[in-house]
């Protein structure tokens, strides 16, 4: 009969030899396979203290974006959040009253911003969307958390650093001392 | 009366509960860390790391695992029959570590002025009792898994008993050629006649293989894991066992293969034997002490063979388990019976 594929392989039906019937060489063969691979190099990477090295369009936590002088570039325009296809993204916004100039950028401003990280799935369109640049998909991803509450990331966790008073941070947020 | 109490001898006895204290924690001890250690070689020969987070080198996790056993819930399923649910578990940890009592650990050390057997009790049919002890272990499997109510555990207890009914026979009678050749069945002695001639292994070859295969299906160890069989019995006759219960049938076993191990290293391996040392230029306590690190020695590459073996190759078929042991063993120890003793007969006929 003709094999239907290449990959059709006879099945040995023959009675096992009087040697195949000890077992211990075969045993003795598997254990000798086993041991060599405890010499082998192992692929684990050993997470908090290791990390994976991401490629540069790596799409993870998000950062609200500042700009040289510091202020808030969000407008509240809302267009990340339409954007979004998982309806993650909820903000307020509030109007800047004089002598916020030098807190934020625009004359409108997110007064409240929050990601749901749960939600959210990391596709990266609010950054496209917006237009004021103020919006950026880091390197790092969303540490676990113990309430699903603790997913909900405000401006507190997302503004960057700022880049006058905390240039240091600004710079690691930023990605830009590696 | 009178008599017995002047042959009560205080020192002695509190010599004998202070090395019992100390044999049970050692080997509680020991135990808690082939835990440890089963991970850690499976991690090894699979190319993981294993447990690496509870302590440097994780070598906390054995305590993080105890604790998690003790503060789980105690389920006891209702329609089990309770005093023999709790008997279960008592029943194997206690067999597991009697056995400890005959195991000669060392020679004698000197301290506080007294010679001090390093044996609790050398009794002149030690090979025996190990035998018996050993059988008790069945009885904790047996009453667990009928108590529990379960149609898995009882089947798993049902297999563990049949199997380890099965490879007893093959055991014991390949022991009976090697007592031929010792003409002891105190543990003791059998070291002590290695200790000047040769190890038991070159003479009982044969011999040696088929105990270390039968060891093997006593202690419930892959391939012979059977009653436990995780996949095709959902562990077997713990299966209903949950916190500190499940603990000691866990712990029994790792307890088996620790007095395993221990148990093959003297009837074979010499014991405290080191070879081509002679112990007699030491001193009587550095020569314990060097003793005593060669049995653990002994005893950790047995470990390390119980789990490497385990990591290797998958479990027999039910079959296959009957069919080596009464067509196969049982066969071959009564060879190694015979051929042991046509050569004894002819070297000293001759
Ligand atoms: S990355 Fe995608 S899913 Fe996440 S907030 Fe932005 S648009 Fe929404
Ligand atoms: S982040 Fe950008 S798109 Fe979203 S509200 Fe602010 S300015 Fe608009």
């Amino acid at each position: 009969m003709q094999a239907l594929t290449q990959r059709a392989k006879a099945v040995d039906r023959k009675p096992m030899t009087w040697w195949e019937k000890l077992y211990l060489p075969s045993i003795l063969k598997g254990m000798a396979i086993t041991f060599g691979h405890s010499f082998k190099k192992r692929p684990t990477i050993n997470y908090p203290e290791e990390t994976r090295p991401f490629s540069p369009v790596f799409r993870g936590l998000h950062v609200l974006n500042r700009d040289e002088e510091g202020r808030e570039r969000c407008t509240a325009c809302g267009l990340c959040a339409v954007a979004c296809p998982a309806e993650a993204i909820t903000m307020e916004a509030a109007e800047r009253i004089e002598g916020e100039e030098n807190l934020y950028r625009e004359e409108k401003y997110a007064a409240k911003y929050e990601i749901n990280m749960l939600r959210c799935i990391f596709c990266g369109l609010c950054e496209e969307a917006c237009p004021k640049d103020a919006i950026y998909l880091s390197e790092t991803f969303a540490p676990s958390n113990y309430t699903r509450k603790g997913f909900i990331y405000g401006k507190d966790e997302l503004l960057i650093p700022h880049p006058i008073q905390d240039p240091e941070g600004y710079a690691k947020a930023k990605g830009l001392n590696n | 009366m009178n008599t017995i109490l002047l042959a009560f001898d205080l020192a002695l006895f509190l010599e004998k509960l202070i090395l019992i204290a100390v044999i049970i924690f050692a080997s509680l001890g020991i135990a808690l860390y082939t835990t440890f250690a089963e991970r850690k070689v499976a991690a090894l020969l699979q190319d993981r790391s294993g447990p690496n987070r509870v302590g440097p080198f994780g070598l906390f996790q054995p305590f993080a695992d105890g604790l998690k056993l003790l503060m789980k819930e105690e389920i006891i399923p209702n329609t089990s029959n309770k005093f023999l649910f709790i008997l279960g578990p008592f029943m194997a940890m206690t067999a597991a570590l009697m056995t400890c009592a005959v195991i000669p650990w060392g020679n004698q050390v000197e301290m506080f002025g007294r010679t001090i057997q390093l044996q609790i009790a050398d009794i002149n049919i030690g090979v025996l009792y190990v035998f018996g002890v050993v059988s008790l272990g069945v009885y904790g499997m047996l009453i667990g898994g009928w108590a529990s109510n379960n149609k898995f555990s009882l089947m798993a207890a049902l297999r563990g008993a049949s199997q380890a009914i099965s490879y007893e026979l093959a055991m014991g009678l390949s022991l009976i050629a090697l007592l031929m050749l010792t003409g002891s069945l105190s543990m003791k002695t059998i070291v002590e006649q290695q200790m000047d001639s040769y190890w038991n292994i070159l003479y009982q070859p044969l011999g040696f293989l088929i105990f270390i295969i039968c060891v093997f299906a006593e202690c419930n160890r892959t391939p012979f894991d059977l009653p436990e069989a995780e996949n095709e019995l959902n562990f077997g006759y713990h299966q209903e066992y949950s916190s500190m219960k499940l603990g000691f049938y866990l712990f029994a076993e790792y307890i088996h293969m620790f007095i395993g191990s221990a148990v093959m290293s003297t009837l074979y391996f010499g014991g405290y034997d080191v070879p081509f040392l002679d112990e007699s230029t030491l001193s009587s306590n550095v020569a314990a002490l060097v003793g005593i690190a060669s049995l653990m020695a002994k005893i950790v590459f047995f470990l390390f063979l119980f789990m490497w073996v385990r990591w290797t190759i998958p479990r027999f078929r039910y079959d296959q388990l009957m069919n080596l042991g009464w067509k196969s063993l049982i066969p071959l120890a009564l060879f190694n019976m015979l051929l042991t003793g046509a050569l004894i007969l002819a070297k000293s006929g001759l």
